[in-house]
């Protein structure tokens, strides 16, 4: 294994993960809900009664994060190298699978870990796992 | 469940999503290249995201460790915490498919959602790709003798 010191952030990684984690102990302490970022978005396509507002402020709340940034300074790199068909087939296979496995990086990763859920456990080896051999088949084996 | 949000609960929601997305900017997380540098193991493998999920866990063991002792939420609203335990096919399927998604172009939902509002236009691709991926998850639920998604 072949550390990039120079990418890496060890200071920011923990202070952001920190703010993240404040987030999710905020949603449950004060909403009484896991903060799961595909199962709030998805929620909003079937609108129940009584259960949308919430949903739609937490995402938009998401989408002006960075809107809130500006006010402090420049964003940070946001470097999106896929290409538009390559986008396409990726979030196709987020929405229906984070659907599908009930969750995603948010509330299996972060949420799921952090209740020590067997469930979310698995889910968040498996999409791991999944990553990291999707990049390796990608970079070092097709070569793209 | 039926009843109406409060207006706290709203407000409150509004202001975790925003706390959510600066915490995904400092981290690092909104940057796609970033994070496929994580997931690329056997390249110059740049290790930062394992340290937000430790962050990020190490505030939520509390949190929930205090929720699970708790009836009702701060604002009065129940506690929704999952109980199910049972590892299905679904959950192995939709894992691994989420983690093919997100392999592909370094994207998870809420990354998407924060650079979708840092005015990219190829996250508001993606963002609508998930939205219609979505869409599929629920029309395929509702046809006639499925039994409804849970959650």
């Amino acid at each position: 294994m072949n550390i990039d010191w120079a990418a890496f952030t060890p200071w920011s990684a923990l202070i952001g993960g920190g703010l993240i984690g404040l987030a999710a102990a905020a949603m449950i302490l004060f909403n009484g809900r896991i903060t799961g970022i595909s199962g709030i978005t998805g929620g909003l396509l079937v609108p129940q009664r009584g259960d949308t507002a919430w949903r739609a402020a937490f995402v938009l709340g998401l989408i002006l994060a960075p809107v809130a940034w500006l006010l402090t300074g420049p964003l940070p790199e946001l470097r999106i190298d896929a290409d538009y068909p390559l986008l396409v087939i990726a979030g196709l296979l987020v929405g229906v699978s984070t659907r599908y496995g009930a969750g995603c990086t948010s509330g299996h990763g972060v949420c799921g870990l952090s209740r020590l859920s067997p469930r979310s456990i698995v889910a968040t080896l498996l999409f791991m796992g999944s990553g990291f051999a999707t990049v390796f088949i990608v970079r070092h084996l097709l070569g793209a | 469940m039926s009843r109406t949000s409060s207006l706290p609960v709203v407000v409150s929601a509004f202001l975790i999503g925003l706390l959510f997305g600066i915490g995904l900017l400092v981290a690092g997380m909104a940057n796609p290249a970033k994070v496929l540098a994580f997931l690329d193991l056997a390249g110059a493998w740049d290790p930062s995201l394992a340290l937000v999920m430790g962050g990020a866990i190490a505030v939520g063991l509390v949190a929930f460790r205090v929720a699970g002792q708790r009836k009702l939420s701060l604002l009065g609203e129940p506690m929704r915490l999952p109980a199910r335990r049972d590892i299905d096919k679904r959950l192995v399927l939709g894992g691994l498919g989420f983690g093919i998604g997100w392999g592909l172009a370094g994207f998870c939902p809420g990354p998407a959602l924060v650079a979708l509002g840092a005015g990219q236009a190829k996250a508001l691709v993606f963002v609508i790709a998930m939205l219609a991926g979505m869409a599929v998850f629920e029309l395929l639920e509702r046809r006639p003798g499925k039994r409804p998604a849970a959650s």
